[in-house]
């Protein structure tokens, strides 16, 4: 009150602190079915079998499920999910192999699994080549090709209303180094299960957003679904170990999305199809709808601490897309 | 049903009579309540939800909201945004808000003077209630210098036009028949303005409260009762006229005053008017016409001094007081049912004063389409609309 006496026309808050920027509470992971954190490094390898020719088939099996999920702290969503999560499951490949998906709908409405990748009409999950009703099934057959940071989704229509439902995931290829020889290193550390590739720190992410109150317009922003996630719960980085990012957007109704590392640049590989960089040394790209690439950079040069990353639209950042990286020295 | 047998029943009788469909009652809700015959009905829609923000308060602590609920469940405000971005809240009492219970929402947040900001409550389904705030201002507060201040502006807008109008008496006591059919007309017209806007203004503030407090038909009824309560009262000894005319008109535009006060209260605590000399003036002019309206009935006799005092506190203070209440104490469903109440005590007047004017022209019923009261109304309520012209904002 004295501070107001002396200045009238000066807003009274002397000393208030811009730290309150945060949701309230915390999300029930467990209630939910998936984590943040655990979805990082989930990735869905399914199960594989030789062909008679020497290949091998990978089959993935992915139901359509109804589910409400909390993707704030107390805000429920009535999700259309893959497998039960948002986003569903990060179906990872190599090059070349035979890829099954068993598609089961068990969900409310028809549903599909439409690929970003190389593949024939009949397999392309839109009205009339997969797109199934409640209670039916379809079989997905395709070469995995070509290499790259992919996705799937949902192409029943409206598309807009199925993609912001939740219907969406990561579809990795990795490449083949024995297709690549003159980056072979290259495609070895981005092989899932090669030892090159066990040195780096691997991460799924996927931008999306939610309109709670179905009105075209987001209420609740994210990266893997639940709003500030990664501030409540930050990632733990090895600083001696590299980072790659495998990050995509699918957030609906915003043109475009972006991602914004702080004190530090990375390498981008946008749409992740090529072995050298499309950017190199750069600390913000964007993404339309369905946009995907990779990110490679270190921590190993800096001090330990708290790093964080956003969303470099301000609104996106503060309606929750926004993490933090735990820098710590390698565990003895 | 002859009288003997309706006089023959004992008390008991009459009694059970009462308590037999009213336990019938008890039994209907309990039943309804426990099989739940609307199961059939449930389609899978969520919850209505409703939230109405009653107050705001900026000060040094950040914004302060008094919010209502009036949904179907219970309603819980699961995130608070700011500007689009999450913001760190308290809800006291805390725990989910049953319908037609208010709590108060405490955002710690750096609002900036004089600029606009936008509130969004989410509740768990999900549904954002948007409340605006147009310009922020620090809410005024009940300090000394606070509520000295707005007396100050409350006298100067209720007290002193209503003194200075009745200065005009002793001109007004010299004119003949015509010009008291004038004055007369002129006050019914200057009252048939402050009715039109005074409903005007209590249904606007309706329509901002909680669904539950049914803003619309508050108002007509809050009005029709006081109508009818105060025509009432003022006719218990006959049709009232000289001082008792006076002291009810100025009753009324007491009561119009509070309203006046409370709507200038709000809206400087809102932030929405800074109250500028012009806005002041305006009021002061607009209400001049009151002071005359009151004295209007006396001209036939000579009043005691002490009436005159007491006509201006009576016609005037309200003002303050709604100065106090508007800035200190708003919320929409009470300021409408207090313009609500004044509007019918308005129409009381109009009523004893348009009485009044016939009977002084007993078996001259021409007289009431003269040039004299069609001119006196019809200038009443133009002075008050071109007068009302410099305080709209």
């Amino acid at each position: 009150m004295s501070a107001m006496q002396a200045d009238p026309y000066a807003a009274p808050m002397p000393g208030m602190a811009h730290g309150n920027m945060t949701t309230v509470g915390l999300v029930d992971h467990a209630k939910n079915g998936f984590d943040p954190t655990a979805m990082l490094t989930d990735w869905e390898t399914g199960r594989t079998e030789l062909l008679p020719e020497g290949r091998t088939l990978r089959i993935f099996e992915v139901d359509a499920i109804d589910r409400e999920i909390e993707i704030a702290p107390g805000i429920f969503f009535p999700a259309w999910t893959f497998n039960g999560r948002v986003p569903g499951p990060a179906l990872r490949a190599k090059e070349g192999e035979r890829l099954r998906i068993i598609f089961r709908n068990f969900g409310s409405h028809p549903h599909s699994m439409h690929f970003h990748g190389i593949h024939s009409a009949r397999m392309d999950g839109v009205p009339g080549a997969g797109l199934i009703g409640p209670g039916e099934e379809f079989i997905y057959e395709f070469d995995a090709k070509p290499f790259g940071c992919h996705l799937y989704h949902c192409h029943a229509l409206p598309l807009k209303r199925h993609m912001h439902k939740g219907m969406y995931g990561l579809f990795v290829i990795d490449p083949d180094p024995a297709l690549h020889p003159e980056h072979a290193a290259v495609a070895a550390s981005r092989l899932l299960g090669s030892p090159e590739n066990a040195e780096w720190q691997e991460m799924a992410m996927v931008m999306n957003a939610f309109d709670t109150n179905f009105d075209g317009g987001n209420e609740v922003y994210a990266c893997n679904t639940v709003g500030q996630a990664y501030m409540n719960v930050p990632i733990r980085i090895d600083k001696s170990r590299p980072i790659r990012i495998y990050l995509l957007n699918v957030t609906e109704f915003d043109p475009i999305n972006s991602f914004h590392l702080h004190a530090n640049f990375f390498d981008y590989y946008d749409t992740g199809t090529t072995l050298t960089p499309t950017q190199r040394t750069v600390d913000v790209i964007m993404q339309c709808q369905a946009q995907r690439g990779i990110l490679e950079f270190s921590f190993a040069e800096h001090e330990p601490g708290m790093y964080m990353f956003h969303a470099h639209q301000s609104e996106f950042t503060e309606l929750g897309w926004i993490g933090m990286f735990d820098v710590q020295e390698p565990a003895a | 049903m002859s009288d003997q047998t309706h006089t023959g029943r004992s008390a008991l009788t009459r009694l059970m009579l009462v308590l037999v469909p009213l336990a019938a009652m008890l039994v209907a809700f309990v039943w309804i309540a426990s099989i739940d015959p609307l199961r059939g009905f449930n389609n899978g829609a969520p919850p209505v939800e409703a939230l109405t923000v009653e107050r705001t308060i900026l000060d040094e602590t950040g914004i302060g909201l008094r919010v209502r609920a009036g949904g179907s469940d219970p309603m819980v405000i699961a995130q608070v945004a700011v500007d689009d971005a999450f913001w760190s809240f308290t809800q006291d009492p805390v725990g989910p808000i049953e319908r037609g219970d208010a709590v108060w929402v405490r955002i710690p947040y750096p609002w900036v003077l004089g600029e606009a900001h936008l509130v969004n409550l989410l509740s768990s389904t999900g549904t954002g209630f948007e409340h605006e705030i147009a310009v922020a201002v620090p809410t005024p507060k009940a300090t000394g210098t606070q509520l000295r201040t707005q007396a100050l502006i409350g006298a100067i807008v209720g007290l002193l036009p209503v003194a200075l109008g009745l200065m005009f008496y002793p001109a007004m006591r010299g004119v003949g028949s015509t010009g008291m059919n004038f004055l007369l007309a002129l006050t019914v017209g200057l009252l048939a303005f402050l009715l039109v806007d005074m409903t005007a203004e209590a249904l606007e503030l309706a329509a901002g409260a909680a669904a539950l407090f049914q803003g619309s038909a508050m108002v007509w009824l809050a009005g029709l009762s006081s109508f009818l309560l105060l025509m009432a009262i003022g006719r218990w000894r006959g049709q009232p006229e000289g001082l008792a005319l006076a002291f009810f008109i100025a009753l009324g535009i007491g009561l119009h005053n509070f309203g006046e006060g409370l709507a200038i209260g709000g809206a400087f605590a809102a932030g929405s008017a800074g109250l500028g000399t012009f806005l002041v003036l305006g009021f002061a002019l607009h209400n001049v016409t009151e002071g005359i309206g009151i004295a209007a009935p006396m001209l036939r006799f000579r009043p005691p001094l002490w009436t005159f005092p007491a006509l201006t506190l009576l016609a005037g203070g309200p003002a303050v007081l709604g100065m106090w209440a508007g800035s200190l104490a708003y919320a929409p469903q009470w300021s409408a049912l207090a313009l609500a109440v004044g509007a019918g005590a308005i129409l009381q007047v109009m009523i004893e004063v348009g009485s009044y004017l016939m009977r002084q022209n007993r078996g001259r019923q021409a007289v009431l389409f003269s040039p004299a009261v069609i001119g006196g109304f019809l200038g009443g309520i133009a002075f008050m609309y071109a007068t009302a012209a410099l305080i709209k904002v």
